[in-house]
């Protein structure tokens, strides 16, 4: 009889969902993912175009039935690039049970790095943070995905070995950088090759807010006269980097950027894509709308009969956004499946981020591999080109001296 | 703070003086520890204790500025780096020599003094917005020194790592362990200064304030009690750093720029300058007005807008909402918060027979 009852009452409860339409047709599971973001601060620049690709990934999945029956919620928390704000946003999401979390500025990864191991809930922190956090057993729940200041600055050096006929014996490198501690951070990288290399460094350092380096470029172009500078500066100062390099008469071809001075902001910002003809940018995230899963995004939009927003036309930022998205898709989709279907907690998603592998979509993704103990994924990186208007890939995904990286990751384990 | 009678009836300098004005004002301060020791820990989620740490931090550091500022009539937009100065000491100090906080957090607050000292003695000579640049530069400067001195920061990152505090074995570890150890410090704060303004130093301060000329006819020797005035409050702004480095387990520089100093101004002239309870509930008001605007707008936002739109709309909103309360209350009551409470209440004093 009461098996009876059961099925009689199952079946009900079939009906009545089935009557409320397609799209609650299943109990939905959700999760909650959280999100730093930084759309008002001094970064504004980035945040406002790398969260609303963050977004739109997230309603991509969603629109298509979300991870393996579970909708993702994106609990997103703007902290203006301050701390304390920050602290907030982790105790908010671990309040709403996130089972991970995007952290966005090098301060608050700092601030964030114990918070997260004490709470077992993993962070991303692509493109910034500490270099040494890609040793996942020093910081187990801090995950630097895509490529750390180090393995940019490694990838930089072998991309400007290239360039300049494979030997760089004897040649002169410029690095001119924030004088702030992600712009020192490649330093001992640099050092290092450098004297592997035979090449001579000279290093100029430009200070806050990096809008005046006329005395910088002066001292590159006239005195020193390199023959390939890397620049690695934030926020306006390169696009003013790329000004005055042009206004100096240097070649832009000869220069290459690490990955926060290679948006098409900074180079619309330098006086538009004709003035930077040459420039060379360092990339984590493949660049442009040739992707299938911009693509999709596009027909979501035009699906609900809306146009596609503005931000997608800044395709370095939003781009990286959508990396950060499917990343965290993906280690969920791990986690999942590692499961039997079942949601899991932030500890399985973080086995699941460590499990990533082959995830491309398309060529957008690096071929990264995530493992327990390398959280970079290998610090993969492409050089795009300004060519013609617009950004042009010149190199397909690549390493630089991962040996170099090693054994400095080496020594910062043996140091703690 | 609470507590008035319906007219000033005190015959003796003691009893003006007194830090219960009333019998029953013990009984508040009672109640109050009662209800934040044993209360508020066990029935309210580690969230909400979290933003309370961020509170008690903030706390600390407005109070300090508001003995300079409120207080004396100095000013300072360098106490973010006076914080910096405090939690690098400490940062040093409990790695490479191993030392607990209760040494440590002592030692940044000195250090700070001293440094507070150094950056305030162009107060002797000048005032007002020449102040407020020379203290500018004094920031600038501490912000470069550590930035640029690895036996400071520690390296190329200018951030070193520091354990949590440890008591007799017994670690702060999680946000509700956290709360009992910055709320000794709050609490510790709030009275500390309470005693100060009342007291000699208190007096001496406030008349320098109100008329440096006078007050030094007076027979105040107005050098000495301004450099004491930095020294007090780079103290509090110490403390108020080191308090952050175990918070956050980290000592960086980046977490103690401009802005900061900035922040902590904003949140004493919004409570009330010269004010003990002005500098509580700026901070409270400060550290907690841009986390409530933007739940009230997630609960009411998601009734019109996507996820993805409205955390557009939410960031931008936020920060004119803020803006604009901030404009709203200084229109208010341009004493601030402080005068605010004290309106009300004496409003309520005489009531329902205002006159």
């Amino acid at each position: 009889m009461r098996r009876f009852v059961r099925s009689w009452l199952g079946l009900a409860a079939t009906t009545a969902s089935l009557a409320l339409g397609a799209g609650q047709a299943f109990a939905q599971k959700e999760v909650v993912f959280g999100l730093q973001c930084d759309r008002t601060g001094p970064t504004a620049i980035v945040g406002t175009v790398l969260c609303p690709g963050y977004q739109d990934y997230i309603a991509l999945i969603n629109s298509k039935g979300g991870v393996e029956g579970h909708k993702i919620k994106v609990l997103e928390i703007d902290h203006e690039y301050k701390v304390p704000p920050a602290i907030e946003a982790h105790e908010r999401f671990k309040k709403e049970g996130a089972l991970l979390e995007g952290i966005y500025g090098t301060p608050q990864t700092a601030a964030l790095n114990k918070k997260l191991e004490e709470d077992k809930i993993l962070g991303t922190t692509p493109g910034f943070g500490t270099a040494a956090a890609a040793d996942g057993k020093r910081y187990p729940y801090t995950f630097p995905v895509a490529a750390s200041y180090w393995s940019q600055a490694g990838a930089a050096v072998a991309f400007v070995k290239e360039r300049l006929g494979g030997n760089l014996k004897g040649k002169k490198i410029a690095y001119i950088f924030y004088d702030n501690p992600a712009g020192r951070e490649p330093l001992v990288i640099l050092e290092d090759i450098a004297k592997k290399e035979g090449f001579e460094m000279r290093t100029f350092a430009v200070p806050a807010p990096g809008l005046e380096m006329g005395a910088q470029v002066l001292d590159i172009t006239a005195r020193f006269k390199p023959d390939f500078i890397i620049s690695h500066l934030f926020g306006r100062a390169p696009s003013v980097s790329i000004k005055e390099l042009k206004g100096k008469g240097f070649p832009l071809s000869k220069v290459v950027g690490l990955v926060w001075a290679s948006s098409e902001a900074d180079i619309i910002a330098a006086g538009g894509m004709g003035v930077a003809e040459g420039y060379n940018t360092i990339q984590f995230a493949g660049v442009g709308k040739d992707f299938p899963v911009i693509k999709d995004i596009e027909a979501m939009y035009k699906a609900q009969g809306k146009q596609p927003p503005k931000e997608m036309d800044s395709t370095v930022l939003y781009n990286r956004g959508i990396l950060i998205a499917a990343l965290h898709v993906e280690a969920l989709r791990n986690a999942i499946k590692a499961k039997g279907g079942a949601t899991p907690n932030s500890e399985e998603v973080k086995k699941g981020m460590e499990a990533i592998k082959g995830l491309t979509l398309g060529g957008l993704v690096p071929p990264l591999e995530l493992t327990p103990a390398d959280h970079e994924g290998g610090g993969w990186v492409e050089i795009w080109t300004v060519k013609g208007g617009k950004l042009v890939r010149t190199k397909e995904w690549f390493q630089g001296y991962r040996d170099v990286i090693q054994k400095h990751l080496a020594a910062e384990a043996s140091k703690s | 703070m609470f507590h008035r009678e319906s007219g000033v009836f005190k015959t003796s300098y003691g009893a003006d003086m007194a830090l219960y004005p009333l019998p029953i004002a013990k009984g508040t301060v009672i109640a109050l520890a009662v209800i934040f020791v044993l209360i508020v820990p066990a029935i309210v989620h580690e969230y909400y204790l979290s933003l309370l740490n961020l509170i008690f931090i903030a706390i600390v550091g407005a109070l300090g500025l508001n003995i300079l500022v409120g207080y004396t009539g100095q000013i300072s937009i360098g106490h973010g780096a006076f914080m910096s100065v405090g939690a690098y000491t400490a940062a040093n100090l409990a790695v490479k020599l191993d030392l607990p906080f209760w040494l440590t957090l002592p030692a940044g607050g000195l250090m700070a003094a001293l440094i507070g000292v150094v950056v305030g003695m162009p107060s002797l000579r000048i005032k007002g917005l020449y102040l407020a640049i020379a203290t500018l530069a004094g920031q600038l400067i501490i912000e470069w020194t550590i930035n640029r001195v690895p036996a400071i920061s520690g390296g190329a990152q200018a951030s070193i790592e520091v354990g949590r505090p440890t008591l007799l074995g017994f670690a702060f570890d999680t946000q509700g362990k956290l709360y009992f150890f910055l709320l000794f410090f709050a609490v510790i704060a709030i009275v500390a200064t309470l005693n100060l303004v009342r007291s000699r130093i208190g007096r001496a301060f406030v008349a320098v304030r109100d008329q440096d000329i006078a007050a030094e006819i007076i027979g105040i020797n107005i050098y000495r009690y301004k450099l004491l005035a930095f020294a007090i409050s780079s103290f509090y702004a110490g403390v108020c750093g080191v308090l952050y480095t175990y918070y956050f387990g980290i000592a960086n520089y980046e977490q103690f720029q401009l802005i900061v100093s900035i922040d902590y101004l904003a949140m004493i002239i919004i409570g009330g300058l010269g004010s003990v309870l002005g500098s509580v509930l700026g901070a409270i008001f400060v550290t907690l007005l841009p986390i409530v605007i933007r739940i009230l707008m997630e609960n009411v936002g998601s009734l019109f807008f996507t996820a993805s739109e409205m955390a557009n709309v939410i960031s931008g909103l936020r920060l004119g909402v803020f803006g604009a309360l901030i404009i709203f209350f200084l229109i208010v009551e341009p004493e601030g918060l402080n005068r605010l409470w004290r309106n009300i209440r004496s409003y309520f004093r005489v009531w329902p027979f205002s006159y």
